[in-house]
């Protein structure tokens, strides 16, 4: 079977490849497009490490297939800083150490902008339960939210 | 392998009916994809039904709700209206994995994947929604209940394929809720699951109630004796001990990683009166 | 005369103990960095492994014919591909491994001795065709019973792994050989005698089962060969160093012509301390000339890399009725996984560490069972001995109406106690852990019903070894900082700190980097807490080279004798009567003229870092159990830890807020579930339950400092010890809230619910 060609915008800008049907969006990403900021911990939607957004809303790309986001709009954490300004989240992260190792702070990231931009006062609960999705083994996820609240807080104050 | 996102149901239904080999559905993919991954399953043709306008729409309809198989729990969660009229029905659709999962599971997905540990299943079945098929025989109505026979095996033919759902009119104080448990708090496949659905008189007794059980038997249960045990009660103390008894009796659960048959028996029965009374609850200030 | 001793100042400003933005941490906040399965190679070749389906098989034939004829697959390797080894054994991580057994982990020899063991592997051109092979490659496997519980695989008649496995450590030596690989004891006293004197005993045995260490990245490997011999290895490891030396002695290369790249790591916790790709890697890159790159599934993850082991352990407890210790006697009995070398040595070591007991015998039994060969997790073995002790201990306070801070403070060790595993402590800090946490708003706050609270302490001693950092001074006066330790949670930050500080610079003008092998001397892996220890002692010699040696310069520059001169706050300094002569030079200063000096400046730091300090903790808990589900809910949570002396306030908090939620996993959720047949039924993060962030509060910490005098910082290691107390808090805060002591890991829902049913307590 001949691959699939597809079109679609990956953070902001016009992309096109070739895939197989079995190949994912995160496969994609990653060997296609060499966009490996979103990484691969489960391949079945448990870890949340492949969190990228589709059309603005948040998902697993290890859980969407690569042809099926012909026209469609993804945004990565590749994209999640402009230019020379990290992204809010990003600053408070490296201030607040809310990352250890690392491997999971982009699927977090790209989880916890989805979050704040709807809903920017989130409670503890709240943020908690929206990044259930996102695993961490090292931090024990106590300055993660602590980071993505205040980073609230000083979004709301402008 | 071969992909297809026909634009109609008829283009669904003739792919379908036409597979030589293993064709799939695909909805939200959560299962699928994993089960591709898992290599439980090696589809010869995936047929993607996104793109059907039926399968996302949800309307109103003869007072009712018509939602189409392959509208996500998040977009639900995001519907004006529904959540006050159907609470339940859009908590369990939510209950479905993680935020990433939500925005891409759809109720058609957990349903027709087959597991009796199905979130968002007992919620429709206790809300008396009734399936919308469409197959080469044309299309027919099946109530959720009817629908999921047993672990992966499905009352549809071949061709056939879940375009929507239809959810009834509401009598005034009426509400629904649904109780999963899990050991976490988020993440796990229910080990049992307890939807209810009911309606007050005016006298807030309740007039009418539905009762669905997950994950304790091979297939999701409708249990009328559940229903039966609440129905002309305010759900006082012996109504509770009634419906956890009757939860108890209809339970023919496993022994598995995720629990064991005592345990699911136990907890059916805890969660069915739980969520009743977080059901009538909402009936009473609706 | 002029020192080099000690702390400089940049301006007067420290960096060490601040919270510095880590140097790594723009990449990795971007995506940018690059972890193990990040890296690609042109042209490269995708490997994947074939792997046991059964848990105990021989295996009579491999016929890799099939697969080798798919167009696509460029090389196949089976056992034939890697020579024998004889048996030595040899330190990994923190606990012994042997090359003989190494060589039959990383590729099935005779048996394969667990489902997932790898038996044959496959490098094609893509991953749907090596996937294709895989299943061309016939195995005729004649299946053999198999056994994976400890006690079920000590029994004489158990199903036998090795027959050539006799057990070592009792007399008189065994005729037959068994699963039982090893006995270790440690003996203090005569704890009959104590228990004869003991107005209180308790006994109690304990069950655990094992946990994996649960790192989110899976295992890649990526190599290229050469026709001469050399290779090159990119792996996320703990220790690439150790890789290197595995790799060339399983392979039979010379260390010096394999040149292995630590990539950014994501988690290890212990796990990637051992290699599992990376000879196969590399066989079939020598194999088909062409780079080839592997990477585990979750699933392989979970079957075919090493989780701690499961247990059961019996604990005694002797004291007197004022709470005085008098006997401590424990059994412990470890599963190995498939080949010899559980933590039962390190679990017998620390199972009565926190406590001055006059008589202490601990036993334990290394047993090989078929599971994956069990590999280090974070303190391995103590979270398992030190989860009974701390139980009975519980238990103790309880029946004598002890609070169980004072009982512990009673019996605690202190700075010249003589451990019974054999030192004396110098300064330690466990009563400052214990102080801590009862001055805690925490501790004295009210409970209500069906919540309990639980406090239990832990300890693990830490270790040195061999280092080697190297510093150089730009052109421009910016400083490289080299270190061969992979940084796994902010080590970078804490090292560049020591590095500004030593040699008076600003931190942002120091840029460490994780060197390969080919770039440092012998460097030991990142684990036993010891990397921000050792790195920051190699980087304190490293520093005073560099600074011995600009004074040198700057004694010749100026014609003046070495007692003219001092180092001070990041320049050479004139003093007395020169001052007026000549201007202080700074690093940025010498650099310029670095050349005309005496050439290019720099200090490497060489050592075999001694005089690690143990690091206690106490933990305290809250929960609350809801008793028509057993389902326990962690409310509240505080721990208390020495650190000796913080480099990096954050990731030191850090280290204590993670390994709590590891802890908290393994005390209610996580665990191995195997079915009859043998075979793993939860490989994957749906049904193998971490704790996720709804999970679990906010960890408050407590940095505790009694620095270590043999540090020049006074550091101690920090990593490990957060996951030891965390087991016994857990559960001493159940039996708080429930009045049921729970002897078995994990304390799921359905075990709390039906041990509740029993008890007639299952109603709100």
């Amino acid at each position: 079977m001949a691959k699939h060609h597809i079109e679609a915008t990956v953070n902001g800008d016009a992309v096109e490849f070739l895939c197989e049907t079995e190949e994912t969006l995160l496969d994609v990403l990653r060997d296609t497009l060499n966009l490996t900021g979103s990484k691969e911990g489960c391949a079945s939607g448990d870890c949340g490490a492949c969190s990228v957004m589709l059309d603005g809303r948040l998902v697993c790309s290890c859980l969407v297939l690569g042809c099926e986001i012909s026209g469609r709009k993804v945004e990565t954490i590749e994209g999640m800083a402009k230019g020379d300004s990290l992204h809010p989240l990003q600053q408070r992260f490296l201030e607040a150490a809310a990352l250890q190792c690392g491997i999971c702070t982009p699927g977090v990231l790209v989880a916890s902008k989805a979050l704040l931009e709807k809903n920017p006062d989130p409670s503890e609960h709240e943020v908690r339960f929206w990044l259930a999705g996102n695993l961490c083994r090292c931090t024990g996820y106590d300055k993660i939210v602590t980071a993505v609240m205040d980073t609230a807080a000083a979004m709301r104050k402008g | 392998m071969r992909y297809e996102a026909p634009e109609s149901l008829e283009g669904a239904v003739a792919l379908l009916a036409g597979a030589k080999g293993e064709a799939r559905v695909l909805a939200g993919g959560t299962d699928l994809l994993v089960q591709m991954r898992a290599d439980v399953v090696d589809p010869d043709l995936i047929v993607d039904i996104k793109r059907i306008p039926e399968t996302r729409a949800v309307t109103e309809e003869k007072g009712g709700w018509r939602i189409g198989a392959a509208v996500t729990g998040a977009e639900l969660k995001e519907h004006p209206r529904l959540k006050k009229v159907w609470p339940g029905v859009i908590e369990a659709a939510n209950l479905i994995g993680s935020t990433q999962v939500q925005g891409r599971a759809t109720l058609g997905g957990n349903l027709c994947n087959g597991s009796p540990a199905a979130d968002s299943v007992p919620a429709l079945i206790a809300a008396g929604a009734v399936a919308s098929l469409v197959g080469p025989g044309g299309r027919r109505e099946l109530p959720v209940e009817d629908v999921m026979l047993g672990p992966r095996k499905l009352a549809l033919q071949k061709g056939e394929i879940v375009a929507s759902f239809l959810l009834p009119p509401r009598p005034p104080r009426s509400s629904d809720a649904y109780l999963r448990f899990i050991p976490r708090t988020e993440m796990d496949i229910a080990v049992v699951g307890a939807g209810v659905s009911l309606s007050l008189d005016a006298n807030s007794v309740i007039s009418a109630a539905r009762v669905s059980l997950g994950a304790v038997a091979a297939r999701v249960l409708l249990v009328p004796e559940a229903a039966q045990a609440i129905i002309g009660s305010r759900l006082d103390k012996p109504a509770q001990d009634r419906l956890e008894a009757a939860a108890r009796a209809a339970c023919r659960p496993i022994d598995d990683k995720r629990g064991t048959t005592e345990f699911r028996i136990d907890v059916a029965a805890v969660l069915a009166r739980r969520s009743a009374l977080i059901a009538l609850d909402r009936a009473r200030s609706n | 005369m002029a020192e080099t001793n000690g702390h400089s100042q940049a301006n007067g400003h420290s960096y060490v103990g601040t919270r510095q933005i880590r140097p790594d941490g723009v990449d990795k906040v971007t995506g940018r960095a690059r972890f193990g399965a990040d890296f690609n190679l042109p042209g490269q070749l995708i490997g994947r492994v074939l792997r046991s389906p059964y848990p105990h098989a021989r295996i009579v034939a491999i016929d890799t014919s099939k697969a080798e004829a798919l167009p696509g697959v460029k090389a196949v390797i089976t056992r034939d591909d890697f020579g024998d080894q004889p048996s030595e054994f040899i330190p990994a991580g923190e606990m012994m491994m042997n090359y003989k057994d190494v060589v039959r982990n990383v590729m099935a020899r005779e048996k394969a001795l667990y489902e997932g063991h790898a038996v044959a592997a496959v490098a094609a051109t893509s991953a749907a065709i090596a996937r294709r092979a895989l299943k061309l490659i016939d195995v005729k496997y004649e299946v053999l019973p198999h056994v994976i519980d400890v006690v079920a695989a000590m029994r004489p008649d158990a199903p036998l792994l090795h027959d050539d496995l006799f057990t070592v450590g009792v007399e008189p030596k065994p005729e037959k050989p068994s699963n039982v690989a090893k006995r270790v004891e440690i003996k203090v006293g005569d704890v009959e005698a104590g228990f004869k004197k003991a107005d209180l005993v308790v006994e109690r045995e304990f069950k655990t089962a094992p946990v994996h260490q649960g790192y989110i990245e899976p295992h890649a490997a990526l190599a290229s060969a050469s026709e001469d011999g050399s290779v090159e290895l990119w792996t996320t490891t703990q220790g690439h160093f150790i890789v290197r030396a595995h790799c060339a002695r399983l392979l039979g290369l010379d260390i010096g012509k394999v040149r292995v790249t630590a990539t950014e790591i994501g988690g290890g916790f212990g796990g990637k301390t051992v290699v599992y790709l990376e000879p196969l890697a590399i066989a079939l890159s020598r194999k088909a000339k062409r780079a080839v790159k592997m990477v585990m599934s979750r699933e392989e993850v979970f079957k075919a890399s090493g989780p701690t082991s499961g247990a059961t352990v019996r604990v005694k407890m002797g004291s007197t009725r004022d709470g005085k210790f008098v006997a401590g006697f424990a059994e412990l009995k470890y599963q190995a996984g498939a080949f010899q070398g559980s933590p039962v040595q390190p679990g017998t070591m620390c199972a009565y560490a926190p406590y001055d007991i006059e008589n202490v015998h601990v036993i334990g039994y290394d047993v090989v069972s078929n599971r994956p060969k069990v590999a280090a997790y974070r303190a391995p073995g103590a979270p398992i001995s030190e989860y009974a002790v701390e139980s009975v201990v519980d238990e103790i306070a309880k029946k004598l109406e002890l609070d169980p801070i004072e009982l512990r403070m009673m019996n605690a060790a202190r700075e010249g106690t003589k451990a019974a595993y054999g030192p004396k402590f110098g300064p330690i800090g466990l009563e400052e852990t214990l102080n801590s946490i009862k001055k805690t708003e925490h501790w004295n706050t009210p409970l209500r019903k069906w919540q309990g609270r639980g406090v239990a302490s832990g300890f693990w001693f830490n270790i040195g070894g061999e280092t080697s950092v190297s510093l150089t001074v730009n052109e421009d006066g910016t400083i490289s900082l080299m270190a061969g330790t992979p940084d796994i949670g902010g080590l970078r930050a804490a090292l560049t700190s020591v590095a500004a500080d030593e040699l008076g610079v600003p931190y942002d003008k120091v840029r460490p980097i994780i060197g390969d092998t080919g770039s440092l001397s012998f460097n030991f892996l990142t684990g036993g807490s010891r990397s921000a220890f050792s790195g920051s002692m190699a980087i304190v010699e490293a520093a005073r080279q560099i600074k011995n040696d600009l004074i040198a310069r700057a004694c010749k520059l100026w014609e003046a004798k070495p007692d003219q001169v001092e180092w001070k706050d990041g320049a050479v300094r004139p003093l007395g009567a020169l001052a007026e002569k000549v201007k202080p030079m700074t690093i940025a200063d010498f650099a310029k003229v670095s050349g005309k000096t005496g050439g290019p400046i720099g200090g490497v730091g060489r050592i075999n870092a001694q005089g690690a300090g143990p690091s206690f903790g106490t933990h305290l808990v809250d929960l609350e159990v809801d008793p028509e589900t057993g389902r326990a809910t962690i409310l509240r949570y505080t721990v208390a830890q020495d650190a000796g002396r913080a480099l990096h306030p954050a990731y030191v908090e850090g280290q204590y807020q993670g390994g709590a939620v590891q802890g908290i996993g393994w005390a209610l959720n996580e665990e191995y579930i195997y079915g009859e047949d043998g075979k793993l039924q939860n490989a994957g993060f749906l049904d193998y339950r971490m704790p996720v962030a709804s999970d679990v509060p906010m960890i408050d910490t407590v940095l505790v400092e009694v620095g270590n005098p043999k540090h020049p910082y006074g550091v101690r290691g920090v990593g490990e010890t957060p996951i030891v107390p965390p087991l016994a808090a857990i559960a001493n805060a159940m039996e708080n809230a429930t009045g049921i002591r729970f002897t078995e890991l994990p304390m799921s829902p359905p075990k709390v619910l039906k041990a509740l049913k029993d008890k007639g307590l299952n109603k709100a």
